[in-house]
């Protein structure tokens, strides 16, 4: 254990020049093969029957981390000695004839934006850039409590706040299916590390799509839950009335199994939801026959869509209808003025919560005689331009003489957008939409271009804003290679029909492609 | 369209979000902010005088729990990750003095 200070906290790409110099053997090299690229599901299968040992599967996807991870860059720290003492208590557990939880040895990559104990928590921010949280969030405490294995923190636009995970204040993360692109944001790193098979599972945050986009542009599934239902407690805070963490997976069928692994009321969190959740994942089979779609035009029409995404919303609309499904469109006009309301919202919420990085109590300190220029400094030193900008939005929007006509009235347009999903779901039970306008974009293409950046998010934003439930599902490829993603939304609380209707347009897509990232095809 | 900001805007709100912006930074943001307000704008023209504003998307009134004593973080651990710590406390630069 002694091995602990060395290893954990480097990253991927670091620890694999550690270990190819000889310096430290990271990981047993001995791996029974095949333990990479299963589903959580079976990976827990095999540890509870004891065919294979927690130790092992954590060490396969180490390996595999190591090997490729330097071309991904999806981890900002890879934390072996951390994931081996969870493995051995697993392990421990089994031999003393425990019950293994639905988790066991299973391991999961967890955003830079929920603190851990034992790992640094940076929010891909170098202003708080070796902080260790003295507590677990409730998320990862309730996976560690399932037997999960948490191998390492992943990557993320600083705070949370991007598209791209461009605005990392560390380094930008790549997409695995073409490492020119982008992995989307602001959970980039923990996408891209799904869609690697570093693990088959990670979480995420969504507070305008920052799950959704990344899955879809990563080729893999992604759930933003009902505002509430996942604990904030311990994920640094971004937009409080929007953020709400939720599962990356491979199959829709882990993507339930993390959900009920960390859902459910939380009393350290007071807007957590009080009733507790219905079973999902017991219910993922029983099919759409008879469940009313409804494709959302202004989302499916939205400018700037790429014809291959459009299509995948049409074949998503004839597997629902093969499927036994009524579908219509539905039009819920106010969406249009979602991405404004939003990029006021979400600014003035965070220009308040990242008061708090004022140099005091932990992170960056740059020097200063007294402490008002010492708080302004350390701010101007530590965070980086995107969250400037948003700090400088939303005080501007919360500022005498602005309130009213800007955080007020976005405000308010947030009540007509609530109403138009209402008036919508009184005709259908689930809606579908594009999640991205696009496929992965390349580094630096929009970095120069904020309101670009920001359109990246249009077909997200509503579910944010009202509160509900969204997930984007692999649709297929387009003609670069790239995945697409199709987004099923439901209203909130909605996740049982949201996720039979997703493990429904799953089977139909039968999406199996996965990114080669330097082995052989 | 003509830029809502001015640069003196930029600098007023600058000092009430306590940053330190560089001479590069006023001029970019003079023009970034300008053009996101301005499609953000888009807002202000909707006619919204009968609709409530949403502070909350999922309501809960009145969060209530049991006045229990629980540990609360060790004061050890939490001063160990700050930047400066004294005597069981928050280390900070002069408070009280002239406006920098």
């Amino acid at each position: 254990m002694s091995l602990g200070e060395e290893l954990t906290g480097r990253t991927a790409a670091d620890l694999a020049e550690l270990v190819r110099a000889g310096d430290v053997s990271a990981v047993s090299p001995s791996v029974a093969g095949g333990l990479v690229g299963r589903t959580a599901a079976e990976l827990a299968g095999l540890v509870r029957a004891g065919d294979v040992s927690a130790r092992e599967v954590t060490d396969a996807h180490l390996e595999r981390t190591l090997a490729l991870d330097g071309e991904v860059r999806s981890f900002l720290c890879v934390a072996p000695e951390v994931a081996w003492a969870a493995a051995a208590e697993i392990d421990a557990a089994r031999a003393r004839g425990d019950v293994l939880g639905p988790l066991a040895g299973v391991p999961v990559a967890v955003k830079d934006m929920f603190c851990t104990r034992d790992l640094p928590t940076t929010c891909g921010s170098r202003i708080l850039e070796g902080w260790r949280p003295p507590y677990d969030a409730t998320a990862v405490a309730r996976l560690r409590a399932a037997g999960a294995v948490v191998i390492g923190k992943t990557n993320l636009d600083e705070f949370a706040m991007g598209s791209s995970t461009e605005n990392s204040g560390f380094f930008t993360t790549a997409n695995p299916w073409d490492t020119t692109r982008v992995p989307g944001g602001s959970s980039g790193g923990s996408a891209a590390a799904v869609a690697a098979r570093f693990a088959p599972l990670a979480l995420g945050t969504d507070t305008g799509g920052s799950i959704r986009q990344p899955a879809a542009l990563c080729g893999v599934v992604g759930l933003r839950p009902t505002y509430g239902r996942v604990s904030r407690y311990g994920i640094v805070a971004y937009a409080s009335s929007l953020d709400q963490a939720g599962p990356f997976a491979t199959t829709v069928a882990d993507t339930a199994l993390l959900l009920e692994a960390m859902w459910g009321h939380d009393p350290c969190d007071s807007t957590s939801i009080p009733s507790e959740p219905e079973p999902v994942l017991a219910r993922l089979e029983e099919g759409v026959a008879g469940l009313r779609v409804g494709v959302v035009e202004e989302l499916t029409d939205v400018e700037g869509i790429q014809p291959a995404v459009r299509a995948a919303v049409d074949s998503a609309r004839n597997l629902f209808e093969k499927a036994g499904a009524e579908v219509d469109t539905v039009s819920v006009p106010s969406v249009e003025y979602g991405l404004s309301a939003y990029y006021i919202i979400a600014p003035a919420e965070a220009s308040s919560n990242l008061a708090r990085y004022d140099g005091v109590r932990y992170g960056l300190r740059a020097p200063a005689p007294e402490v008002a220029a010492m708080n302004a400094l350390t701010r101007e030193a530590g965070f980086g331009a995107e969250v400037k900008r948003r700090i400088m939005l939303g005080t501007y929007a919360l500022s005498a003489g602005y309130y009213d006509a800007y955080y007020g009235q976005a405000q308010r347009v947030r009540t007509l957008i609530i109403r138009d999903f209402a008036r919508a779901y009184e005709r259908f039970d689930v809606l579908l939409a594009p999640t991205s306008p696009t496929t992965a974009f390349e580094l630096g293409a929009k970095t120069s271009d904020p309101l670009a950046m920001y359109l990246s998010d249009v077909c997200t934003i509503p579910t944010n804003l009202t509160g509900a439930c969204a997930i984007s599902v692999p649709a297929g490829l387009d003609a670069a290679g790239l995945p697409i993603g199709v987004q099923v939304l439901a209203p909130a609380l909605g996740e049982a029909v949201l996720l039979r209707a997703a493990r429904s347009l799953e089977a139909g897509f039968a999406f199996t492609a996965r990114p080669t990232l330097g082995e052989a095809a | 369209m003509s830029n809502p900001l001015t640069r003196a805007d930029v600098e007023h709100v600058a000092r009430l979000a306590r940053l330190a912006l560089s001479e590069a930074e006023i001029e970019q943001f003079t023009v970034q902010l300008g053009a996101i307000l301005e499609h953000a704008a888009r807002v202000a023209a909707l006619d919204t005088h009968d609709v409530p504003p949403t502070s909350h998307p999922i309501p809960l009134a009145n969060v209530l729990r049991t006045d229990s004593p629980l540990p609360c973080l060790d004061r050890d651990v939490v001063l160990s990750m700050a930047p400066a710590a004294e005597d069981g406390r928050f280390r900070v630069p002069r408070i009280l003095g002239e406006e920098a």
